[in-house]
Parts: C-alpha cells; sequence; structure tokens
C-alpha cells in the first residue's frame, strides 16, 4: 500500500504550545511544517506525497479546541462557537446545532462517509487543501505528467495556458458557513484575529486561504439567530457549489431568481462565492461537459443527495 | 473420460436434500468473523517486501536503470530486472508477449521496469522512488484510430499487421443473400466504453523459497494453474518444483485470471533471496493490472423480414473494434467473443462477424464480468429494440417471435441445450408489467427490456490439451469424514459450497462432514479455474463422478454386508440404508469402515471433459460451451429532462440458472451481476488522459483510485426483483447452469432503452452520461435525430473473410475457402495454437491404451 514518509509528528497539548512550534518551525530553514487534526485529507496527501512536511503538529491534544459552546452573553440564542477539532460527526448529530443550525448540519451530515465524519473535523474541513485530478495522484502519477501548477511542476494541465492553478476548494461546509455569515478565529504566536468565512477564500489553487502558515484555525463562530428559516436554500447551494455548480448552472439561476424575489440572502452569497470564481474562468464546452460528468459520477455520494435536494427543495421553495 | 461415459447416468429421479435449498456457504462463517486469510494476510518468518517501479512513460525504449540512490535507503535486499527474467509469458499461447520486468521498452505507464525488495514496505516503497530510470521516448498510441492509421513504430512485434493485434472476419452462410431478402435494413453504431473490476481485495502474493530450489507462491489469482504454468516457463524451472496455492480472493471478476509479473518477481526474488517475499499492490497497481472490459466500437446490421404479424431476422452483421492496450492479455479470445454469442438468443440464418484488436500504450484489456459479450450484446438488445420502435412493436412481442430454440445449432455452429430465454422473459414482462406500462408511463418514466447469453464454461481450454478441464479426488476414512480435492479457486462465488454440496449430496452427509482442500497445485487435481463460468457445471460434473464412484464403493461393502441390493440403497441424513425398511442400515461411518475393510485405503476420482462442439472452422473455438444461461431484465428508470438526470427505479430480472445449487448465492450472484451492470451503465469507466501532444507525450489513466474512479454505492441501488427460472439441462450436475456472468448482460441496453422509453433519445453508448441525455434532448427539440452516439465505424480491412456454411445450408462446420486450414490439415484453430481434437483423442485413446 501506499505508505508515508518520515517526518516529525508533534502532539501540541496546547494553542500555546502549538503556535510556538509553528512559529519556530515555519521559520527554520529547509523545515516544512503543516497542521493536522482528523488527517482524513492530509495523510492520503503525504501518502500521495504531493503535500510533503518536516514536522506535522496535531492539534488533536488540545482539549479547548474541541467542543461546542455558547461564545456570546445572549443566552441560548446567542453566538455560538464551534471548536476547529470538533468530530464533523459530532457536529451532525448535535442538538444544539439541529435545532439552531439545521441547514449547517445537514450539510455536515452530508460529508463524505461515516468513518471519515468520525475522524474528519470542522476546522479541517474548511482549511482543507484544494483538489484537482491532476494533483491528488500518486508521486509515480504526477511524474508521469512531469507534475503539474499547483506542486513541483509549471504548467497548469486542465488549461494548459492558465497563469494560476485551477484546482478547487473542497470544502463542503464552507457554503453553508458563508452563507451563515459565519466568522473564524485565527491564532497565531503573533496575537488573534477573527475573519468572516466568506473572505477567508481566495480565488487560487495554491494560495486558497486567507490564513497565514503561522495561524490556527480555532473556533467558528455561528451568529445568534438561527438558519432554520432557510433550511432547504441552504441545501441547493450546498448541493449546487463546486462543480455541482456548473452542472446545476440552470437550475440555479432559477432558484437565485426565486430566492431573491423572497428576499432570502443565502443562496445570493452562495452564488457570489462559489460559482463566480467558475463561471468567471469562462469553462469550455468540454469541461462543462465534464463538470456534468463529474456531478453524476465523481461525486458519487453526492449524487443520491443532490437528487434528493432537487426533489426536495423545488416544490418546498414555491 | 470414455470410462465415464459408458457408467450408467445417476437416477434422475433421485429426491434432493440439500441441493436446491439454501444453505449457508461452507467459508461463510470464516468470512464474516474475519477468520479467512488472503494473501495480504500471510506472514512468514524473515519474510521481506517487494515493491515495483512502474514505468512513468507510455512508450519508451529503456536505456538504462540507476539504483544507486535507492541502494543507499537502510533495509533494502536487492533488486531485479528485466534481465534477470529474460522469459516472455502470456495467458494465451498465441500472446506470449509479457516479461515479468521490461527488458528493454516499456509499453504503458504503470508497465514494471524493476523490483526493489527490503525489510520492511516502507524501505521499499522509499527505495523503489529513487530508482532512476532513463527512457528514449516512442510515439504514443491513445486510440484503436491511431493505432490503425500508424502502423509504425509497432507496439509489438507480432500481431497482424501493424499496431493491429488480431483481425477477424468469419460469414456463416449467405449473408447478402439475407439481406438481399429483408423487407428492411436496420444499422447501428454504439460504442461501449472499458471499465475495470473494481474487486475488493488489491492482488498480493507471497513467494516463499524452500528446499532443493523450490518455490511455493501464495496468490490472489482465480486460475493457480495458469499461474503456476507461467512461473515454471519464466522461472525457467520444472513445474514441479513450483507449488501455487491460490488464497480466497476478495473478488476477482476476471480481474485475477492472468498470471501476473508481480507473482512472477515475487518468486524470482524469494529464490535470490532465499527468504520469504510479500508483494501487495494498492489500488493504482490495481488499475494498471486491469485486464477489464475491452472499450469496442461497434456496428450492428439487421435483415428483418415481415411474415404476418411475425417477426424475422434474415441477415445480420456486426463489426466490432476493440482498444485493447499494451498487451495480449486474453485479448485474441475476447476479439472472438465479441462476436461469437450473438447467435445463441434470436434465430440468425446468416451472420457475419467482422472483428479486430489493436495495440495502443495503455495498460491492457481482458476479460470482465462478460468477457467480450457484453459490449455486442447492448449493441444487440438496443437494436432490436430500435427494431421494434420502427416497426411498432412490443419490444417483448418482437423478442419472443423471433426466440432461437432448445436443443439447435446456430448459424455460427454453437450447439445449444437448454433454453429458458422465454420464460425469462415472460417473467419479467409480467413482474414489470410492461405490456401495461411500456410506452404509456408518465413523461420522464420509462421501461426497457433487455436479454441476454453467457456460457458455462468455454469448451475448449486456454492451451490446447486433451486432459480433464477439472479434476476432483475424494478420500474417506473410518472417521467417517469425506475430504475432498480440487483444483478449484474460490473468489467469493461460492464455488466451495457447490463443491461440497454436490459431494454431501450423493453421499448423503452434510456439509459439515465434507472437509475442502482447494486450489493447491501440489495437493489438487487440476481444475483450470474460476473464469468463464465454468466452475459450477465443470467442477461439479467432476465431483458427482468422484462422489457416484464413492458411493459405488460404500454401496457394495454395504451390500455385502447387510444383504441388500445396492440398487435399493439409500445414501441420506448420514446414513445407508434399506429404502424399502429405512430401519435397515448402517451410519455413513460404519458404511465407510465396511468399504476400507473390503477394498483397502479409500479413494476415488472424477474428471470432467466437456463434449464435443460441432464447430470446426478455424475459430470455432470460442463460443462453444456445454451448456447456456439465459438472462432477461426490464428496468424502470427515471430521468429529469431538464438536466439529463437519470436513476434506475426498479429492476425485475429473471434468470435461467438449470437448476440452482443453492438458490441464496444464485440471488446473490444475480443481484451482483444487476449492481455491476448498473455501474458500468451508469458511471464507470477506465478512462485515460491524453496531454495536448505538443507539449507532452504523456498518457496515463485518468483516475487510478478509488477516489475519483467512481462506482455506485448502496444509495445507488435501486430495488431489485429476481425470478430463477430453473430448467435443469442435462449437461450440468444436477442440471445446473452458470449465474456468475449472465446476470450482468441485458442490464446496460435495458437502461438504455428505458431512456428511451422515458424522454424518447437513445444514447447508443455506455456508461450513459447525463450530458449525453441532454445533448441528445437538446438535438431532439433542435429537430436532429434524438441521439447520442458515435458517428461511424473506422474504415479497416478486415481481410479475406472465412466462409463457413451453416447447419441449415448442409455445411459440416469447417471452411470452403481456408487454405490454411487445409493446407495444415487443423493444426490450428481457435488462439491459434490447438491441434484438432480428432488428434489430440487418438492421442488420448493411445494412452489409455499404454497405460492399462
Amino acid at each position: 500500500m501506499l505508505r508515508l514518509p518520515e517526518f516529525q509528528l508533534v502532539s501540541a497539548q496546547t494553542l500555546a504550545d502549538a503556535t510556538a512550534v509553528l512559529a519556530s518551525e515555519g521559520a527554520a530553514e529547509g523545515r516544512t511544517v503543516r497542521l493536522v487534526a482528523g488527517g482524513t485529507d492530509l495523510w492520503p496527501n503525504m501518502k500521495r506525497r504531493h503535500q510533503k512536511a518536516t514536522t506535522v503538529v496535531s492539534l488533536m491534544g488540545i482539549p479547548e479546541l474541541r467542543g461546542i459552546r455558547n461564545g456570546g452573553n445572549a443566552g441560548d440564542a446567542g453566538e455560538l462557537a464551534i471548536g476547529a477539532t470538533t468530530l464533523l460527526d459530532d457536529l451532525a448529530r448535535d442538538q444544539r446545532l439541529r435545532a439552531r443550525y439545521p441547514a449547517l448540519a445537514t450539510a455536515v451530515d452530508s460529508i463524505s462517509s461515516p468513518p471519515l465524519r468520525n475522524m474528519g473535523t470542522i476546522g479541517g474541513n474548511v482549511c482543507v487543501d484544494t483538489r484537482c485530478t491532476y494533483y491528488n495522484q500518486t508521486e509515480d502519477w504526477r511524474r508521469a505528467i512531469d507534475y503539474c501548477l499547483k506542486e513541483d511542476g509549471t504548467t497548469c494541465w486542465v488549461a494548459p495556458g492558465s497563469p494560476k492553478c485551477l484546482a478547487h476548494s473542497a470544502s463542503d461546509s464552507a457554503p453553508v458557513l458563508c452563507a451563515l455569515d459565519a466568522r473564524v478565529k485565527l491564532v497565531s504566536a503573533a496575537g488573534d484575529r477573527t475573519v468572516p468565512v466568506a473572505g477567508l477564500f481566495r480565488n487560487d489553487g495554491i494560495d486558497y486561504l486567507g490564513k497565514r502558515p503561522d495561524e490556527i484555525l480555532t473556533e467558528i463562530l455561528l451568529p445568534a439567530g438561527s438558519d432554520a428559516g432557510h433550511c432547504r436554500a441552504a441545501w441547493v447551494g450546498h448541493c449546487s457549489f463546486q462543480r455541482r455548480a456548473v452542472h446545476l448552472r440552470k437550475r440555479s439561476e432559477r432558484q437565485y431568481r426565486l430566492q431573491k424575489e423572497r428576499g432570502c440572502k443565502f443562496q445570493i452569497q452562495m452564488l457570489k462565492h462559489f460559482q463566480k470564481p467558475l463561471w468567471d474562468t469562462s469553462l469550455a464546452e468540454a469541461d462543462w461537459e465534464e463538470s456534468v460528468f463529474f456531478y453524476r459520477v465523481v461525486d458519487q455520494w453526492h449524487s443520491r443527495r443532490a437528487t434528493f435536494a432537487r426533489y426536495t427543495t423545488t416544490p418546498r421553495l414555491s | 473420460m470414455a470410462e465415464s461415459a459408458e457408467k450408467p447416468a445417476p437416477e434422475p429421479e433421485r429426491e434432493l436434500r440439500l441441493i436446491g435449498k439454501p444453505f449457508r456457504r461452507v467459508d461463510g462463517r470464516a468470512k464474516v468473523t474475519g477468520e479467512t486469510r488472503f494473501a495480504d494476510d500471510l506472514a512468514f518468518p524473515r519474510m521481506c517486501f517487494l515493491k515495483l517501479v512502474r514505468s512513468t512513460v507510455p512508450h519508451a525504449r529503456i536505456r538504462g536503470i540507476d539504483f544507486a540512490a535507492a541502494a543507499k535507503v537502510p533495509g533494502v535486499l536487492g533488486f531485479l530486472t528485466g534481465q534477470e527474467l529474460p522469459i516472455p509469458f502470456g495467458i494465451l499461447p498465441v500472446s506470449q508477449d509479457e516479461h515479468a520486468l521490461c527488458p528493454d521498452r516499456v509499453r504503458f505507464v504503470g508497465d514494471p521496469v524493476a523490483a526493489v525488495a527490503a525489510t520492511t514496505e516502507d524501505a521499499a516503497y522509499e527505495a523503489a522512488l529513487l530508482v532512476k530510470v532513463d527512457y528514449e521516448p516512442l510515439l504514443t498510441f491513445s486510440s484503436v484510430e491511431q493505432a490503425i492509421a500508424t502502423p509504425e513504430p509497432r507496439i509489438h512485434d507480432y500481431g497482424d499487421h501493424g499496431n493491429v493485434h488480431k483481425a477477424i472476419s468469419l460469414t456463416f452462410g449467405n449473408v447478402e443473400a439475407g439481406f438481399a431478402q429483408a423487407d428492411e435494413i436496420f444499422e447501428d453504431v454504439l460504442f461501449y466504453e472499458g471499465n475495470t473490476h473494481l474487486p475488493m481485495e488489491q492482488h498480493a502474493a507471497v513467494a516463499v523459497p524452500e528446499d532443493d530450489e523450490r518455490v511455493t507462491v501464495y496468490s490472489s489469482t482465480q486460475t493457480p494453474h495458469y499461474v503456476h504454468r507461467a512461473l515454471a516457463k519464466v522461472l525457467a524451472i520444472p513445474a514441479s518444483r513450483v507449488r501455487v496455492i491460490a488464497c480466497s480472493n476478495g473478488g476477482g471478476f476476471g480481474g485475477k485470471s492472468d498470471p501476473f509479473n508481480h507473482e512472477i518477481v515475487a518468486a524470482k526474488m524469494a529464490l535470490k533471496l532465499g527468504r520469504p517475499v510479500k508483494v501487495t499492490l494498492n489500488r493504482e497497481e490495481v488499475f494498471y493490472c486491469h485486464r477489464g472490459r475491452h472499450p469496442v466500437l461497434m456496428e450492428v446490421r439487421t435483415g428483418i423480414r415481415r411474415q404476418g404479424d411475425r417477426v424475422a431476422i434474415t441477415a445480420q452483421s456486426l463489426r466490432t473494434a476493440l482498444d485493447g492496450g499494451a498487451y495480449g492479455s486474453y485479448g485474441v479470445a475476447s476479439t472472438y467473443y465479441t462476436g461469437a454469442l450473438q447467435t445463441v438468443t434470436y434465430r440468425m440464418p446468416a451472420y457475419r462477424f467482422e472483428g479486430m484488436r489493436a495495440f495502443t500504450n495503455k495498460p491492457p484489456c481482458g476479460p470482465k464480468r462478460g468477457h467480450g459479450t457484453p459490449q455486442p450484446r447492448f449493441g444487440l438488445e438496443v437494436h432490436i429494440d430500435k427494431i421494434a420502435e420502427k416497426l411498432r412493436l412490443n419490444p417483448a412481442d418482437l423478442r419472443l417471435g423471433m426466440l432461437e430454440k432448445a436443443g439447435a445449432v446456430t448459424a455460427n455452429w454453437l450447439q445449444i441445450g437448454s433454453m429458458g430465454l422465454r420464460r425469462c422473459i415472460d417473467a419479467v414482462v409480467a413482474g414489470s408489467r410492461f405490456r401495461e406500462r411500456w410506452g404509456k408511463l408518465p413523461p420522464g418514466r420509462g421501461l426497457g427490456l433487455a436479454c441476454g447469453s453467457y456460457l458455462c464454461g468455454a469448451g475448449l481450454p486456454i492451451y490446447w490439451n486433451h486432459l480433464p478441464q477439472s479434476g476432483v479426488q475424494i478420500k474417506l476414512d473410518r472417521s467417517g469424514g469425506v475430504a475432498v480435492f480440487c483444483g478449484e479457486a474460490e473468489i467469493g462465488q461460492g464455488s466451495d459450497s457447490v463443491l461440497a454440496a454436490v459431494v454431501a449430496e450423493v453421499l448423503g452427509v452434510e456439509l459439515a462432514d465434507i472437509r475442502l482442500c482447494v486450489a493447491d497445485t501440489d495437493l489438487t487435481p487440476v481444475d483450470l479455474g474460476s473464469y468463464s463460468s465454468r466452475v459450477t457445471l465443470m467442477m461439479g460434473n467432476a465431483a458427482m463422478e468422484a462422489a457416484e464412484q464413492a458411493r459405488e464403493l460404500l454401496a457394495t461393502a454395504v451390500s455385502d454386508q447387510i444383504e441388500i441390493p445396492i440398487g435399493r440403497l439409500v445414501f441420506a441424513e448420514r446414513r445407508v440404508f434399506d429404502a424399502a425398511d429405512p430401519e435397515r442400515g448402517m451410519s455413513f461411518e460404519e458404511a465407510v469402515i465396511a468399504a476400507e475393510a473390503r477394498f483397502g485405503t479409500l479413494g476415488t476420482t472424477g474428471s470432467y471433459v466437456p463434449p464435443r462442439s460441432p464447430g470446426r472452422y478455424r475459430g470455432a473455438g470460442v463460443g462453444p460451451s456445454p451448456a447456456y444461461s439465459y438472462t432477461a431484465a426490464v428496468v424502470e428508470v427515471e430521468v429529469d429532462p431538464e438536466t439529463g438526470l437519470w436513476d434506475p427505479r426498479h429492476v425485475w430480472i429473471a434468470h435461467d440458472v438449470g437448476r440452482c445449487i443453492n438458490p441464496v448465492l444464485v440471488l446473490g450472484q444475480v443481484e451482483g451481476g444487476v449492481y455491476m451492470g448498473l455501474g458500468e451503465v451508469m458511471m464507470e469507466e477506465q478512462a485515460f488522459r491524453r496531454l495536448p501532444p505538443r507539449l507532452s507525450d504523456a498518457l496515463v489513466h485518468k483516475f487510478p483510485s478509488m477516489l475519483e474512479y467512481k462506482s455506485p454505492t448502496f444509495e445507488d441501488m435501486p430495488p431489485v426483483t429476481t425470478y430463477l427460472i430453473e430448467d435443469p439441462d442435462p449437461s450440468g450436475p444436477f442440471g445446473a447452469k452458470e449465474v456468475g456472468q449472465g446476470p450482468l448482460l441485458p442490464v446496460m441496453p435495458a437502461v438504455a432503452n428505458a431512456i428511451f422509453d422515458a424522454v424518447g433519445v437513445r444514447v447508443d453508448q455506455v456508461p450513459i452520461h447525463p450530458h449525453m441525455v441532454l445533448k441528445a434532448l437538446q438535438a431532439k427539440a433542435a429537430g436532429a435525430a434524438p441521439r447520442y452516439g458515435p458517428a461511424a465505424f473506422p474504415r479497416f480491412d478486415f481481410g479475406e473473410t472465412l466462409v463457413v456454411p451453416t447447419p441449415a445450408d448442409g455445411g459440416d462446420g469447417t471452411a470452403i475457402n481456408d487454405y490454411r486450414e487445409k493446407l495444415r490439415a487443423g493444426m490450428r484453430s481457435a488462439s491459434g495454437t490447438m491441434t484438432t481434437r480428432e488428434e489430440a483423442l487418438r492421442e488420448k485413446r493411445l494412452r489409455a491404451l499404454t497405460t492399462k
């Protein structure tokens, strides 16, 4: 089977430890440091050798990064803070979340498969590396195409003329979090800051995240209130982001109009943050076909749900 | 066997106690508790690990290999290159074109170039990444069209010509006259994309060196016997010093039926290092082993004549073009199979088949469940649905009106046995209420019908010989236990259970009394392996013969001891007793003791040789089988006309299995076939990326991982209603026929036909992606042909056709214009290596005389 390379694993017990290692190792010559939580994306990537690290800092031993708590003072309906290493499965099952943010709970529950939701974390899902079929391949395979722009190579094989990497976001929770106006807390040895999730993402497959390498995403802050009234809309958004977005373009446009008439902001935000960049790249017809293909075939575990969403949303929105 | 032919057939009226009733599979408990040891579970003292260094270029000469950096990795024990394994091998005698490690040339990304052994898997992996290979690139071939158009450079220096591996042209009867008689001629061009087996277990092998230059290879293989032969050949040591043990396979589906380079390299490394060597492929390497479904472009042309309300085919011609990938594998047989079984479902008085296989720089294609027949079956069944549409007939009635008859000999000289297709069609038509609902469902909903037929074991072995294709030995002793030895390989299909059940049934004991020893070339008699749906029929017959002999020995001894005529003895419930007075008798254990006392140590054998096929022309070796299974399926789909998305909503399938040995396993196989068929029509494809030629030579598998090669999950699986049609075939044990492959065949065309019923467009291509449906719908809306699919069949010269008169023409099964056949007096046949059967039988008779 594929094997991990040698690296140093630091199992941080406090946030201060983790930020300190990040600061020192990150500054050291010839050292690459990465953070790991559930490892469902990093470990396979390191096995395939397209993500490399000399030091990996695990956040799973830091107690305060795990769990859901009220971050504000406004009682039950106040701001909700989700620790970055909270398991996706714990989130999906959390009664508070299911009651107040059913769209988010549903979206999280649809990520990958049960074993991966039992390992994967919400922080990891937000920060997850971008994906591409020219990139998420083994070392040997990538050698066969002489690598690609994202890692070790010079050409973006998705569009050989492209000056930037077209690998796309693989975060399934991000669209809903954006729609909810969620914010994230970033902590580093140099200090803390809080930024909106929507502002975290960049339209670039390599430099995709507005988080500095020495920062740790510690918390996701959900605004006071609830998304219950907009659950269905967010559902569509969730299913129609990224490649799926292209495929459901027509339908989404119709949804978009519907939403707009009803004054629902969620769908508008999703279109803005996750579909526009794709449209901006003016996909060729072939890519469009491929996207359809990906919609149905590649994202097999999404296909059912997307279909489900299609059937459940359309009638209920009217 | 000549001897067995004289023995009286088992009394047909015997009441069955075990056969036909559901029972727990004999390996079930071990599999669900994790007790079963697959090849990768094995460990031996001092075992080391092997990793293959695979080519990263699609087509190149090897200039040099540099192990310097790799050798410095701590734990590395040694390397191997192609120079140390110069003897080629391959599953078919005509395609001995593979090397365990490429000596001078690589032919696809993934071709093994060198091997590294190390004390840990990690070290072997790191070292393999550090091996540097210097390549001199050659032209990359990425398609059949390119291979036809570009004869040089040749990917192989053998084959029919240029980069054409094989070209076949066979004409049965007067096809032109048939078309001339037709009222109407229909023509279609269709495409079936390649896909792979995706067994859960990745291939693994452990080679253990023994004293005296012997080696034992444990492997996840469907065909230990062929691996045994390949190992002896390439290692250049006597076959008696090589032992192959096939571990339980975690799925095979045809993907583990070739001898593989990693098995041979592990054995060589074990002999070189003098310590056990394990090699476990990763998923990417399994995609490179491939041997899966050939991509096939087809052109079907059919003449139809209406006689009153009946419709008859007057002639059919079929052309197929196969993208074979970089090596021969089973390819020659696969090419023949794309034409062979077209005739066994609907009566075709005249038939022409032209097929060709091209070499390209991709992992080699080979046999996947249905071996070469799902592609033309898809073509034929969609084609017939279009004929029904044009003639405004119900597709079920059209098919029922032109079914071939049981016991018929087809135009291409296949002898059909029992034929339950009518009952299959009736069952699914009734179950799905096809007559009431077809063409009448609301828009977006549709029903489609299709049929299929498959072999119960190929009539000829892969290398020509006149030996049994399956052998079974039974050992009985005073414990009352029955040990059964057979070379068959359990790949999950339930062959162990069939073997045990057949013996237990004949001897009247329980499954728990049977001890199996299987798939061990040192200990078990040869069975050719778990491929071509041959095991139940062939091994079952051999097991029956061995068990009948054992029963005869016991009956003789018991009859003498308690003075009951042999004819009245019953073997049941672990007893041997008088049918007239069940109280009189003895336990099975006592019966064995009586027999052992009388005859000495007890052992019996059984063997199976298939009956002779009537076809005698060159190429007649592919297609014949002792029996054919039949299947019919109706699929209901729902299509969204706005997005082209479609989903199967229900599958009704009826399979003519002859007789169920164990109905639960038969049901499992039918549902498994439906599942795999849906995967092929919905999403699975072994697709490749050819980077822009002006920038790169690269030709890579698009996504050699389960992250992106998509296969259905249980969420995608619709409800399946299965009807088991039992029409016992005289050739099968207790009348049993195959069920492992046939049920897959009608699924893909039934879906395509259902999509047409739902939205009125044709997708003449597999898999059927939503965008194809959408394109066809857009074409329809624009007033163009409501279709998505290939435009034309490539221009290709198949060479002079072999003209074979049909049985109705008064032919004798030979071709009238085969100068080679006449010149060589039948020295070659199907795969080009077999001497004629008479000659072999003559030799066999001679041998029988001299050994007596």
